[in-house]
């Protein structure tokens, strides 16, 4: 556990599941949340400063590593940087050309963001879940600060903000893209006039309506939910330590147990939200009768 | 785990990366990718054309050597034909000087025959014109002869 002083398993896991939020409570004013009821009365004007500064750098590492090799790309022999990212680039744009009919420029490199930072970010659930957040504890308990309400999530896919925010985008490209290429009339037909005709149009605005919002929807979910549970499981195991030389150990294979599998789950989550992408992007550019 | 401002920053974000990312890393890489690609290609496909002119090389060389062959043989043939010719019209001319010859010895043969029957005849004639002086001193009488001589005469 992270700190020396006494805490409940409910309280640490508790502890795990607050973000650094920075924002204006109606009572304390400017400043970062204490709990998370704090971080709750802040309202929609606040900021996780935790997910927002660890997606960036995550989203800046893998853009200065790509574009770093990207500048010395050489059509000869390949060294050993540029053999991995055209290896990433080449199973990217695999998927594209599997999944993706119509002719966009945009997809691959929308593709390839997503995959490499979600990856990335779901990356760091592999990291112990009580360095980060202890290391930072006490970092700002130099500065006066009580560690024990100071937060930190540093896995930003275990925010819903963060894949919501990429889900919303994705959407945003789906509606796009839908009224581009077929036009208002015909994207508001695809949403009335199918599968029923015309005279089933509430039932079919309602069965095409549940079909375009659970994009999005299920986009964020799946991420969220994937790598929510996933962080859970290593808190959970966490509280076996601390006890007895048993539970130690046994908490020790639990935690590399899970992180081999858990090794799967974020690359295949990644993989997921990229190819989920790629079809939908997909079905907005085809017009189907 | 609320859901706040950090929504749209998460969007921003997002949107910011991928601008990037379609900006200055997906192009360059992948033109790179479908340069090199193009160039496997045109290797190998220099290499299969490689293939093919040696094959072609050594089919043309077949055939030149069989030429080759058949002129020499040509050539052999002809010389020993040649020279056949040559044994040939030398025996010819042997056999005709020799005919010559021997036509030469013969007429030779002929006239040295000729004359010596010549000479015979004429020996022959003298004898028996002496013989027939001879004969006739002893028996001629000349009135008795004389009409056969005379009618003799009158016949030369």
């Amino acid at each position: 556990m992270a700190a020396s002083e006494t805490l409940t398993s409910q309280a640490y896991i508790q502890h795990h599941l607050t973000n650094l939020t920075l924002g204006v409570h109606p009572e304390h004013g400017f400043g970062f949340a204490h709990s998370s009821a704090e971080a709750a009365e802040m309202g929609f004007w606040a900021i996780n400063v935790d997910t927002m500064f660890f997606s960036i750098l995550l989203g800046y590492l893998f853009i200065w590593f790509f574009r770093r090799v990207a500048e010395q790309m050489t059509a000869g022999v390949p060294g050993t940087a540029q053999n991995f990212v055209e290896w990433i680039v080449d199973f990217v744009e695999e998927n594209v050309r599997g999944s993706f009919t119509a002719k966009n420029p945009l997809v691959g490199p929308l593709a390839l963001t997503i995959f490499a930072w979600v990856f990335l970010m779901n990356l760091m659930d592999l990291i112990p879940v009580d360095l980060l957040p202890y290391l930072f504890g006490q970092l700002m308990s130099v500065f006066g600060a009580d560690p024990h309400h100071v937060f930190l999530r540093v896995v930003p896919t275990t925010d819903p903000n963060a894949t919501f925010g990429m889900a919303l985008v994705v959407f945003g490209l789906v509606l796009y893209y839908s009224v581009k290429m077929k036009g208002i009339g015909g994207f508001a037909a695809e949403l009335t006039m199918q599968p029923f005709g015309k005279w089933g149009m509430p039932a079919n605005l309602l069965l095409e309506g549940i079909s375009l919002l659970s994009k999005p929807l299920s986009l964020a979910l799946r991420l969220f939910g994937n790598m929510y549970a996933g962080e859970m499981i290593f808190i959970l195991i966490a509280l076996l330590y601390g006890g007895s030389m048993v539970l130690n150990i046994t908490g020790g294979m639990l935690q590399f147990v899970w992180a081999v599998f858990h090794i799967l789950i974020i690359t295949l989550q990644a993989f997921i939200f990229m190819v989920l992408t790629i079809v939908y992007l997909d079905m907005a550019h085809q017009e189907h009768h | 785990m609320n859901i706040n401002l950090t929504l749209f920053a998460q969007m921003i974000a997002f949107a910011v990366f991928v601008g990037f990312c379609m900006k200055f890393i997906w192009p360059p890489i992948v033109t790179a990718l479908a340069e090199r690609k193009a160039k496997i290609a045109e290797g190998l496909a220099a290499a299969e054309r490689g293939h093919q002119e040696k094959a072609l090389g050594e089919q043309r060389a077949l055939v030149l050597i069989k030429d080759a062959k058949a002129a020499a043989a040509d050539i052999v043939a002809q010389a020993q034909k040649r020279a056949t010719e040559i044994v040939e019209e030398a025996k010819a001319d042997a056999r005709s000087e020799s005919g010559r010859v021997v036509a030469a010895a013969q007429a030779e043969i002929d006239r040295e025959t000729n004359r010596a029957r010549e000479e015979l005849r004429e020996r022959v004639a003298t004898l028996a014109v002496a013989a027939a002086e001879k004969i006739l001193r002893k028996e001629i009488d000349i009135k008795a002869h004389q009409g056969l001589v005379e009618s003799f005469a009158k016949q030369l």
